[in-house]
């Protein structure tokens, strides 16, 4: 029986009162499909006794059924999740799993080699202080194993193990070993891992997994438990300038006013000067609240509630930061990206980006170059790839506050989120800011109707309304246009209102005149297509011709006519502004369907029947319209 | 200051979880099935927003087959912490009278709680959900991201979901979708009973041990919690010293044979005796990847 469990039996609390003071440990194991992952996670979690019985019958059933080690048990099938790749035999995504030992708590991000799952390592990678890269003893340094340590050492661990697995195949043969370490050494140089302790293994027959082996006499570094246990995880976080992104604003009552959120960096107590960016407004820390009581001092990776000296206006996303070493302020960045999606990055496309507690609009510029994840090398490229690393300009709509990745991990990281699918597509770390200046020559983008069509996430088009005088074009149009608005389409509704009083406050309502109307409607509509806008016109527009004429100013596909079709009798029953009345009386001319001729449209993109569809369904299959035609993109607005 | 312990860290995470999620939702809401992990979601809670209130209401979907205990600790903790507590019965499982004896185990949990879920989610147009749910319970849980996404039709789709990177949830999400969010994603069994000891937070009595009436059935003991449990033949309820690892509905869950009576003395019989928590589960014995199909299905 070990010392914990006799502890366990004879003094709970004291065993708890060790057990309450452990560290935690975040690791990732990398490895190429087959080198022994799974292999050296069950084992792990088997060693530390992180398996309960029910667990380890359970494993020795799987291991009878689907092992691969005769009547000896499977570790690998411990670690094997989703039922789908249980039947592929292989881990497809990011898994965590968790064990303790005496001294430490361990998360292990366990994540799969292929040559595909860049973004999954990537992932897993992000929270890991430190990285267990495993190679096969027969095979030796690959190129897989290249790319996990480059990708490790990009997303800032410093901490490597090596551990050279199946040394039992070799003969646990010391030369195999030293060969592999010293040619990982080598290439391991150029990248920036400040530990790289190399341990043999047989993650199969458990030798120094948590005690060392007799096999390998002539190793003298620690198990891999033990360095686990014992590696130092300095509290990074701790010795930066304070930072804490406020990601809620705590107001119960008009007395208290407080900013909740969680430490970046640094440490604060009451009475620091702080200073608020992007507002750049100082003040002093009045007390650090949290539910169990004011601190005197909190710290990196501590949750807290903040109040301050003065009433200041701070919201979401705003970052408390040192006074004296506030953090930088910028709204443009060199950045190196991770592209996650199917969809390959385009230059230029408005893309939101996740900062701290802010989300924002963003687009990047064509790749500087492309990080070949194999060896380092730069690539040229105009976009990025699923799984491709690159280095690229941002642009975000506003400045905000931020750090280098290379200081502050949590400060310096993003996220990217495609507008309309809502998928996280991309990750990436700040490098640093662009000065203004220096920006003007990346805009490689031509700004023609395309780049700004991307750049509204929809493209352009005439909405024309036409139809009788109270047939409800002006109604339908405005509800259109805040349907659009809503969903973040960029609009414009030209209608009498805002026409008739000024671009056209020379004309009157003879043929000729209406007929040069609405060529001076076409125009601007033109131009405001050509702008990216969504232009909408709600005109009663008679005559066949001239809505013919403005059809033929832009594209096929940006037209679409809409016949808003109200009975002449319907109109004139309701005759709203008492037009009609007026014009049978003869008090109005050229009155449209009573001395003027109204021309119903007869390939009209939508026929809306008003005796059938109300305003608000109307207006509602207009929207529909224009997701069909690809104008709008579906998913965002399936709710109208 | 020294290096967080784990139980720092794990706090701090969720808390961070809790107010993210609070800050990019419309309508929030804690899903809470009284049990320990609940009674740690919640006052993770409270510390969140503390000096606020939690700026959401609790959830209980019930069955109507809870222990009574579970009852009476239910309205315990919504007075306590001040919270409105919403409890809703799926009214189609009630009028079936669906139960676990006729009814067998999987159809009465897709009614009650699968079903029973999805119609408060859509009533109330919830759109996001805290669970209480740890990654270590269950094999496939490893995977699962603390922020979930679920199709209108409330499906979790495993091709669907986000990388989570850093610190950096992506809480954004098409009309009609919904998410769950675990802010225990990181926590284990025993992280949970060393923070409700080193916390003390209340728990329902039933997972210390007591003398109460169980009856030996498929090789687990059941608590005749009330005069519904049809005794088979032959079957006595006798008294023992019991408690329960997990708390679900009583004829569905497991006692295990103790006499812990404390938080310290049910970790120290939890580290000598080894078993998962789920074993006293009904539900996960019925297959493999049964877990993963209730999770498809919504049961989460
Ligand atoms: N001889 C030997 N075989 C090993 C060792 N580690 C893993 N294996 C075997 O290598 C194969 C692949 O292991 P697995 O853990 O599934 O690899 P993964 O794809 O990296 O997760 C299995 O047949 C293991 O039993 C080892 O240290 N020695």
């Amino acid at each position: 029986m070990d010392a914990a469990t006799t502890l366990i039996e004879q003094d709970i609390e004291k065993y708890l009162i060790v057990h309450q003071n452990k560290s935690l440990l975040r690791f990732i194991t990398c490895g190429s499909v087959d080198d022994g992952k799974s292999t050296l996670i069950g084992r792990l979690l088997y060693e530390s006794k992180a398996l309960l019985e029910d667990q380890l019958s359970a494993l020795e059933g799987d291991s009878r059924r689907f092992g691969t080690q005769g009547d000896a048990l499977d570790f690998a099938l411990l670690v094997d999740g989703l039922s789908a790749e249980r039947e592929q035999g292989i881990t497809i995504d990011v898994a965590y799993r968790f064990f303790a030992t005496e001294r430490r708590k361990f998360i292990v991000a366990d994540t799969p080699g292929h040559e595909q799952y860049t973004r999954n390592m990537v992932t897993g990678a992000s929270t890991a202080d430190l990285a267990v890269i495993l190679v096969d003893a027969r095979k030796g340094v690959l190129t897989q194993t290249r790319r996990h340590s480059i990708l490790v050492s990009l997303l800032g661990i410093r901490h490597v193990v090596l551990a050279i697995n199946k040394l039992d195949i070799v003969g646990y043969s010391r030369k195999t070993f030293d060969a592999i370490n010293a040619e990982y050494r080598q290439f391991a140089a150029k990248l920036n891992l400040d530990h790289i302790l190399s341990i043999p293994l047989s993650a199969l027959r458990g030798d120094n997994i948590s005690t060392i082996s007799a096999n390998t006499p002539w190793y003298t570094g620690p198990s891999l438990l033990e360095h686990l246990e014992t590696v130092s995880i300095e509290n990074a976080g701790a010795s930066v300038p304070l930072r804490m992104p406020v990601q809620w604003v705590n107001r119960p009552n008009s007395e208290f006013r407080g900013f909740s959120g969680r430490i970046l960096g640094g440490r604060v107590r009451p009475g620091d000067s702080i200073r608020v960016l992007p507002s750049g407004k100082q003040s002093n820390i009045a007390r650090v609240v949290t539910f169990d009581g004011d601190l005197s001092e909190a710290q990196a990776g501590q949750s807290i509630t903040l109040t301050l000296d003065d009433e200041i206006d701070i919201s979401r996303g705003d970052v408390i930061c040192a006074a004296d070493d506030p953090a930088g302020l910028a709204d443009q960045f060199e950045t190196t990206l991770v592209w996650m999606s199917e969809h390959e990055m385009l230059p230029g496309r408005a893309y939101l980006v996740k900062l701290g507690a802010n989300t924002l609009g963003a687009s990047f510029g064509q790749p500087k170059y492309l990080i070949d994840v194999n060896s380092l090398d730069h690539l040229a490229a105009k976009t990025l790839a699923l799984n491709e690393v690159g280095v690229c300009n941002l642009t975000l709509d506003r400045a905000v506050a931020f750090d280098a990745y290379a200081d502050n991990r949590d400060m310096g990281s993003f996220i990217v989120i495609d507008r309309l699918s809502n998928q996280t597509v991309g990750a990436g770390m700040l490098h640093f800011a662009l000065r203004r200046s220096q920006n003007i020559h990346w805009q490689a983008v031509e700004v023609d109707k395309q780049a700004r069509s991307r750049h509204n996430g929809h493209k352009p088009c005439v909405l024309w309304l036409t139809g009788l005088s109270g047939s409800g074009k002006s109604t339908i149009a405005n509800i259109v246009e805040r349907k659009l608005h809503a969903l973040g389409a960029h609009t414009y509704l030209l209608d009498g209102d805002n026409v008739r009083h000024g671009l056209s406050k020379d004309l009157g309502f003879t043929d000729a005149d209406r007929v040069e109307n609405i060529r001076r409607i076409g125009e601007v509509a033109k131009l405001m297509v050509d702008a990216g806008l969504i232009v909408i016109t709600a005109f009663i527009s008679p005559f066949r011709s001239e809505r013919q004429l403005a059809r033929s100013m832009v594209a096929d596909d940006e037209f679409v006519e809409i016949f808003v079709d109200t009975p002449l009798s319907v109109v004139e029953q309701r005759d709203v502004k008492g037009l009609y009345k007026k014009a049978r009386k003869g008090e109005l001319k050229n009155f449209t369907g009573i001395d003027s001729p109204y021309e119903a449209p007869t390939n009209s993109e939508l026929h809306i029947d008003t005796l059938q569809l109300g305003p608000e369904d109307a207006a509602r299959a207009i929207v529909d319209c224009l997701v069909q035609s690809g104008v709008l993109n579906g998913s965002s607005a399936a709710s109208f | 200051m020294s290096v967080l312990t784990h139980l720092q860290r794990l706090e701090a995470e969720s808390i961070d979880i809790l107010r993210e999620a609070v800050a990019e939702a419309q309508r929030p809401v804690m899903l809470y099935s009284i049990g320990k992990d609940s009674s740690v979601m919640l006052h993770l809670a409270r510390k969140a927003f503390f000096p606020s209130r939690p700026p959401f209401p609790l959830l209980h979907i019930d069955t109507t087959w809870k222990f009574r205990a579970m009852y009476d600790f239910r309205a315990r903790m919504a007075a306590e912490s001040g919270m409105q507590l919403l409890v809703h019965i799926n009214p189609e499982a009630q009028r079936l009278g669906i139960n676990p004896f006729t009814h067998g185990s999987a159809r009465h949990t897709d009614m009650w709680k699968t079903e029973g879920l999805k119609q408060a989610l859509e009533q109330n147009d919830f759109d996001l959900a805290f669970g209480g749910a740890r990654r270590d319970e269950e094999k496939s849980r490893a995977k699962e991201r603390v922020f979930s996404f679920r199709s209108a039709q409330h499906c979790w789709d495993p091709k669907n979901q986000r990388p989570e990177l850093w610190r950096l949830y992506n809480a954004r999400k098409n009309p009609g979708e919904s998410i769950r969010v675990f802010p225990l994603s990181n926590w284990t069994e025993l992280d949970i009973w060393q923070y409700i000891h080193l916390e003390t937070i209340p728990v329902v009595p039933l997972y210390f041990a007591a003398d109460r009436p169980v009856v030996e059935r498929d090789g687990q003991l059941i608590m005749v919690d009330d005069d519904r449990f049809p005794l088979r033949d032959g079957e006595k309820p006798t008294r023992r010293s019991v408690r329960f690892r997990t708390l679900g509905c009583y004829p569905l869950t497991g006692a295990v044979v103790s006499t812990a009576t404390t938080v310290p003395t049910i970790i120290q019989e939890m580290l000598l005796a080894r078993t998962t928590e789920r074993q006293g589960r009904l539900i996960d014995h019925d297959s493999n990847a049964s877990m993963e199909n209730k999770k498809a299905e919504g049961y989460f």
